[in-house]
């Protein structure tokens, strides 16, 4: 039997995956995909708990999350893009200005 | 007619006009500030007039709600005590502002300090809530900070910093002290209010006194400035330009002795009274002290600030003598030193706008070259010196008589301040302006201008006018002195009485013990 | 008439104001006249004055004129009002008198000075400020005039402030009168604090009705405050110092303020609060004492001094010295008799010397004139006029008001007051006519530059003399003995104990009837010894001052330098000061230890920014570590610690 306690697990196995990533990566796509990787985690234990709680406001919940990190990615992607064109370079701990 | 707010917030309608005003021409915004603040002398002058001279009740009064869900209010009056420190302030604003005439570096922004400034002094010394009183306080910092750091002499951003600091330092404790009160008149009235008027009638334990009264003092303390918090003094008068010192030595420095008579004695009576021998010693040690450091500087704006430690020693004895001599005594030396120390600041830069230098041994035998100048600095060295008939005298003796009643041994040292101020004054006097002319430079001086006689008239008929006739200021004290000593005197028995009696029958008395367990 | 007295201040005040704001643009003649006539006028209404007061019977001679509330708060009250009695009235008519003579003297003196107006301007202002001392009805108004004066000496001292030695004595002599009104000034607190008033009138009745017993505490205390306020002004030991630099002075001002007038206010004071000082016999003794002592010091130091002016200075001091001494044993008529005619007579000298000095183109040093008399025939002979009056020769004034304390001092103090004063009067008989000698007689030592110039003084400055030295013949007889006019005067202020509590003593049969005449023979035969050795010494055998001088060299030295008193002074109070100020006070507790703290509370915030802002990386991913480190700590918690 799966209970919610595998769900939740789960989650923060894959929660702590993406703030160690996060933490410790240097290239940006990396990290990003880190950031979603958090999100998504989040999202699993929205849902794992929607359906235990039989209630509809977690999954309500994913969608907003899931948009967000929708418009999220486009965005950062786009920054990221931005900012190879300017210093050929991805690595975070080059692009330590704010201002070039 | 609100004439309080019209006072207060006219400088900055002024400021409005300035904004929009081409910052090239200096002299179109030079002479509209001028006007603008003899406007609001003008505006000031049926304060005085209208002055209910035998009500003790504060008068002019405003009140309007500003934040009224903590209980904020725009809440301001005038009583005789602060009367006077407003009509010094309006009267020293066009002079200070005739003596910049010569500021040619951002004229525009210096007069907008300068206007900016007196909105926050007039609020200071009107203010009856206590939330408005800090928001004035802090206001009134930050165009002094401003005049000291930009128009200021070579070391002008360690002076202005460390003048921004060292208040910033004491009026963080008084913070503190205020929101406590806050609280404690909400657990005794179960109102939310800063109302001033209010916490005068909360009996609070000897315990919550003392330390709140450790608080308003430390801020005011530095702002007298009192021995052993006065070094910001002499860093900030040297590098503040001719105006800046003025206005630092004719009105806020008396913010300090003004915050004692307000608030640390008639809220705190019963630690005032314990204070009393704490700071009368600090009072005295400032008094000979600085006359002593004063006599050996070379500088002569350093010299001035040292002797201004001194004047303001005098004025805190006045007022922790605790009668009526001691206290309309030192007010009238708060006003005094204002005129006298300020027309002092405006001579010496007068010399330094035509020398170059404040150093005394680069003048001697100026009167030669300015015979009329050196009659004002005579005058005014007279009137620092407190000579009968001049108005340093009025206030110097009637705060000693007042010491002397209540104590004759701090009296008695004190009085030896007097020996010494003619010591360092006369002697300074004697080096700028007697003996033969040493250096060529000095030669070519010239004696005071038009706009210079103007500047320093006003002073001298002033001068004069306290030392012949001070009736004419006292009475308008009277009352509210003696209401004020009325105040304290009541607030120690009940205070004391309420020990004694302890936890019996007032339901207030839990309040009051209660406060004091968490105090101490 | 008496309503009048308010018009005395103002003439003065008005000659002030006027030559002070407008004198630059008015011509010489008119500031000088103007002043003149100011000082002139002001005497016509005293003596109108004076006479209103003798129309009335002697025991109402009191008269008081409000004219403003001047200093109210609580129960202090301080009324500038004005009070006419005998007292004040014979000493409106000396100042002004005196005044009006040394005004009109000073319009030839000072006619080359650049400064003339300004001289005239200060010269009213202090006759002004001298009345308003003597006709005060209160103690702080009398602390008015009190400061007044000592701030027209002040300008008129350092008059030629271009000179370093004038500016110096005038700042020594307003710090020096400060350190007495230091005293003064406590004093009227202490009579404040203790009469709840300080009117004289209410003071002096508070006395009279007995309220204090003989010798209270309280009272000595009073007394001796003030006396430290009269040792400042009239220049009585330790506080003297400033009165010999004064003469840095145009010789006019020396002879206004520096003898005739303000150095007498402490006699003055004295004797208007006789009744307090009656009450402490160890103030009085006090009193006496230094009286005599400063007699006799400044009697000494006078012997040898070469400067014209600085002799009569001592000798001033010397003088002031008989006045306390007076004062001191109770005969305060005695005092106030030789203050006029000291007025007199000294007055006559200082004018005189500044006439040879006039003569001499600024010459002071004695040692640089002889044989002078021929040239200026008036100033000599006011100048002998003046020596034989200060000698104590009959009947000059000086005789009989010196005569008068000595007696008193026998009578009513003791033997040693009576001896030193006398053995004082000796050396004051010698010095003068030593200075007399060395000025006037004897070969010529002016040198040849001066010589050209050498003339008599205008009609101007002689007439004063001419009309001082009447005085000094006549001053006298005002209160010659028998019919002492002046003490029955003064009676009411001063009391019946004037002349008649000697006279009782006298004819109780505790002296003899004989001794006031003894005394008489006695003081004139002394003046006649001191002048036969100075003429033995300047006239018979001019090498003998010299041979002595090498004799007693550590005498003569330690005179000529004044007991070094200046100097102890220097090392003792004024060095350490300034010492003390500058190496202690400011350099090491205001620079090092206070600003230090504050510096160093600046530098420590400083530091820990340092260190701490290491920890500002600028990395995200650094401040996300911390975060995550922060959320692990808070479940901690959240999980253990409870």
């Amino acid at each position: 039997m799966i209970t919610i306690t595998h769900y939740l697990v789960l989650s923060a196995i894959l929660f702590t995956v993406g703030v160690i990533g996060v933490l410790i990566r240097r290239n940006a796509i990396i990290i990003f995909m880190c950031i979603e990787l958090m999100l998504n985690a989040v999202n699993l234990s929205f849902v794992a708990c929607a359906h235990y709680l039989n209630s509809m406001q977690g999954q309500l919940f994913v969608f907003f999350t899931m948009t967000v990190a929708a418009a999220e990615a486009a965005v950062g992607l786009a920054i990221i893009v931005a900012v190879f064109r300017n210093k050929e370079t991805i690595n975070i701990d080059d692009i330590n200005i704010m201002k070039w | 007619m609100p004439m309080l707010s019209l006072v207060t917030f006219f400088p900055v309608i002024g400021v409005f006009f300035i904004l929009f005003m081409d910052s090239r021409r200096k002299e179109l915004v030079r002479v509209t500030t001028l006007l603008v603040s003899i406007v609001v002398f003008v505006l000031s002058l049926p304060l005085y007039f209208n002055f209910n001279a035998h009500a003790y009740e504060m008068q002019f009064v405003e009140k309007l709600p500003w934040i009224p869900s903590f209980g904020i209010n725009y809440h301001v009056g005038v009583d005789g005590i602060s009367l006077f420190l407003i009509l010094l302030t309006t009267f020293l604003m066009p002079i200070s502002i005739l003596a910049s005439w010569h500021i040619t570096k951002h004229v525009k922004e210096y007069m907008i300090a300068m206007l900016v400034l007196e909105t926050g002094m007039v609020g200071v010394f009107i203010s009856l809530d206590l939330f408005l009183f800090y928001v004035f306080w802090e206001l009134m910092l930050i165009p002094m900070y401003l005049l000291i750091g930009i128009w200021g002499g070579p070391r002008r951003i360690y002076a202005a910093i460390k003048f921004f600091l060292y208040t910033m330092t004491g009026s963080v404790f008084m913070l503190l002290a205020i929101i406590a009160l806050y609280f404690l008149n909400y657990r005794a009235t179960g109102n939310y209010t800063f109302n001033l008027l209010e916490f005068y009638r909360l009996e609070l334990s000897f315990a919550v006194q003392f330390w709140l009264f450790i608080a308003f003092a430390l801020a005011f303390a530095i702002k007298v400035p009192m021995f052993p918090f006065h070094t910001w003094l002499p860093d900030a008068h040297v590098e503040a330009p001719t105006a800046g010192s003025v206005i630092l030595a004719g009105v806020l420095l008396k913010m300090g002795t003004y915050g004692f008579v307000r608030f640390c004695l008639p809220l705190f009576p019963e630690a005032s009274h314990a204070f009393i021998p704490v700071i009368s010693w600090m009072a005295i040690v400032g008094i000979i002290y600085g006359a002593l450091v004063s006599m050996v500087q070379d500088d002569l704006k350093k010299l001035v600030a040292y002797s201004s430690v001194s004047h303001l020693g005098f004025i805190m004895l006045g007022i922790f003598a605790f009668n009526i001599q001691g206290i309309e005594g030192g007010i009238t030396q708060m006003i005094n030193h204002g005129l006298s120390t300020g027309a002092l600041f405006l001579v010496v830069g007068m010399l330094y706008e035509r020398r170059h230098t404040r150093m005394i041994a680069d003048f001697g035998g100026l009167t030669r070259q300015m015979p009329v100048f050196a009659t004002f600095f005579m005058i005014v060295t007279l009137s620092s010196i407190g000579l009968p008939g001049l108005n340093g005298f009025v206030g110097e003796f009637l705060i000693l008589v007042g010491t002397f009643k209540s104590r004759i041994l701090y009296a008695s040292i004190a009085t030896s301040g007097i020996i010494l101020a003619a010591v360092y004054m006369l002697w300074m006097f004697q080096r700028v302006m007697f003996h033969e002319i040493t250096h060529e430079e000095n030669k070519k001086l010239t004696d005071v201008s038009k706009r210079e006689f103007a500047i320093l008239l006003p002073l001298i008929i002033v001068i004069f006018w306290i030392g012949i006739y001070p009736s004419s200021f006292l009475r308008k004290m009277d009352a509210s002195v003696n209401h004020l000593l009325r105040q304290t005197g009541e607030g120690v028995n009940s205070v004391s009485r309420l020990q004694k009696q302890n936890k019996q029958t007032m339901p207030q008395i839990d309040i009051v013990s209660e406060t004091k367990t968490e105090w101490e | 008439m008496l309503n009048l007295v308010a018009l005395i201040l103002l003439f003065p005040l008005i000659g002030t104001v006027i030559n002070g704001l407008a004198g630059k643009r008015l011509r010489k003649e008119t500031v000088g006249y103007l002043a003149c006539g100011a000082i002139g006028l002001s005497f016509l209404v005293s003596f109108m004055v004076f006479i209103g007061l003798l129309q009335l019977p002697p025991d109402e001679r009191l008269f008081e004129k409000h004219l403003f509330r001047w200093i109210e708060s609580g129960s202090f009250i301080s009324a500038a009002a004005l009070q006419v009695d005998p007292l004040s009235v014979v000493m409106i008519l000396v100042i002004t008198g005196v005044g009006f003579l040394i005004h009109l003297y000073s319009i030839g003196y000072m006619h080359h000075d650049k400064g003339y107006h300004r001289y005239f301007c200060y010269l009213n202002l202090f006759v002004f400020s001298m009345l308003l001392l003597v006709l005060s009805n209160n103690f702080l108004l009398m602390f008015i005039g009190w400061e007044a004066v000592g701030l027209c000496s002040y300008l008129l001292i350092g008059f030629w402030f271009e000179k370093k030695s004038a500016s110096d004595a005038a700042k020594k002599a307003f710090v020096v009168n400060r350190v007495g009104d230091f005293g003064f000034a406590l004093g009227i607190m202490l009579i404040f604090l203790t009469f709840h008033s300080i009117d004289f009138t209410e003071v002096f009745s508070a006395v009279s009705h007995g309220n204090f017993e003989k010798g209270s505490f309280t009272v000595t205390m009073i007394t001796l405050l003030l006396f430290i306020g009269a040792t400042g002004k009239s220049a009585q030991i330790p506080l003297y110092t400033w009165l010999p630099d004064a003469m840095e002075g145009p010789t006019p001002v020396s002879a206004l303020i520096h003898a005739a007038t303000m150095v007498t206010a402490g006699v003055y004071m004295i004797a208007r609060c006789n009744a307090l000082y009656l009450l402490s016999p160890f103030t009085m003794t006090v009193v006496a004492s230094i009286g005599v002592i400063t007699a006799l010091f400044a009697a000494s130091v006078g012997l040898v001094q070469n400067d014209i002016k600085r002799v009569l200075a001592y000798s001033t001091i010397s003088q002031l010295g008989y006045m306390f001494l007076a004062c001191g044993v109770g005969a305060f008529t005695a005092g106030v008799f030789h203050l006029m005619t000291h007025a007199f007579f000294k007055a006559l000298l200082f004018l005189a010397s500044g006439s040879v000095i006039h003569a001499l183109s600024g010459e002071q040093d004695i040692r640089k004139m002889g044989g002078l008399k021929p040239h200026i025939p008036v100033t000599y002979k006011t100048f002998l006029i003046g020596t034989v009056a200060i000698a104590g020769i009959p009947p000059f004034a000086g005789f009989f008001s010196k005569d008068e304390i000595l007696l008193e001092a026998l009578v009513r103090g003791n033997f040693i007051y009576w001896s030193l004063g006398a053995f004082a009067a000796l050396l004051t008989a010698f010095y003068m006519f030593r200075l007399l000698f060395m000025t006037f007689h004897g070969e010529c030592r002016v040198d040849h530059h001066a010589m050209e110039h050498l003339h008599e003084s205008p009609k101007n400055m002689t007439l004063p003399l001419v009309a001082l030295a009447g005085l000094s013949f006549v001053g006298g007889f005002f209160g010659i003995p028998g019919a002492n006019a002046l003490e029955h005067f003064l009676a009411p202020v001063l009391g019946g104990h004037g002349h008649t509590e000697v006279r009782g003593a006298v004819s109780a049969g505790h002296h003899g009837a004989w001794l006031p005449y003894l005394m008489m023979v006695i003081s004139t035969a002394i003046a006649l010894v001191g002048i036969f050795l100075a003429y033995q010494m300047y006239i018979k055998k001019p090498g003998l001052s010299k041979k002595l001088a090498e004799r007693f060299r550590l005498i003569h030295k330690l005179l000529l330098n004044k007991y070094y008193v200046d100097e102890i002074y220097d090392a003792i109070f004024i060095n350490p000061t300034k010492k003390i100020s500058t190496q202690v006070l400011w350099k090491v507790i205001d620079v090092r230890m206070i600003d230090g703290s504050v510096n160093g509370i600046a530098w420590l915030v400083g530091r820990i920014g340092s260190v701490l802002r290491h920890l500002q990386t600028g990395y995200i991913r650094n401040y996300a570590f911390y975060i995550v480190v922060g959320c692990i700590l808070i479940i901690v918690l959240a999980v253990f610690g409870r």
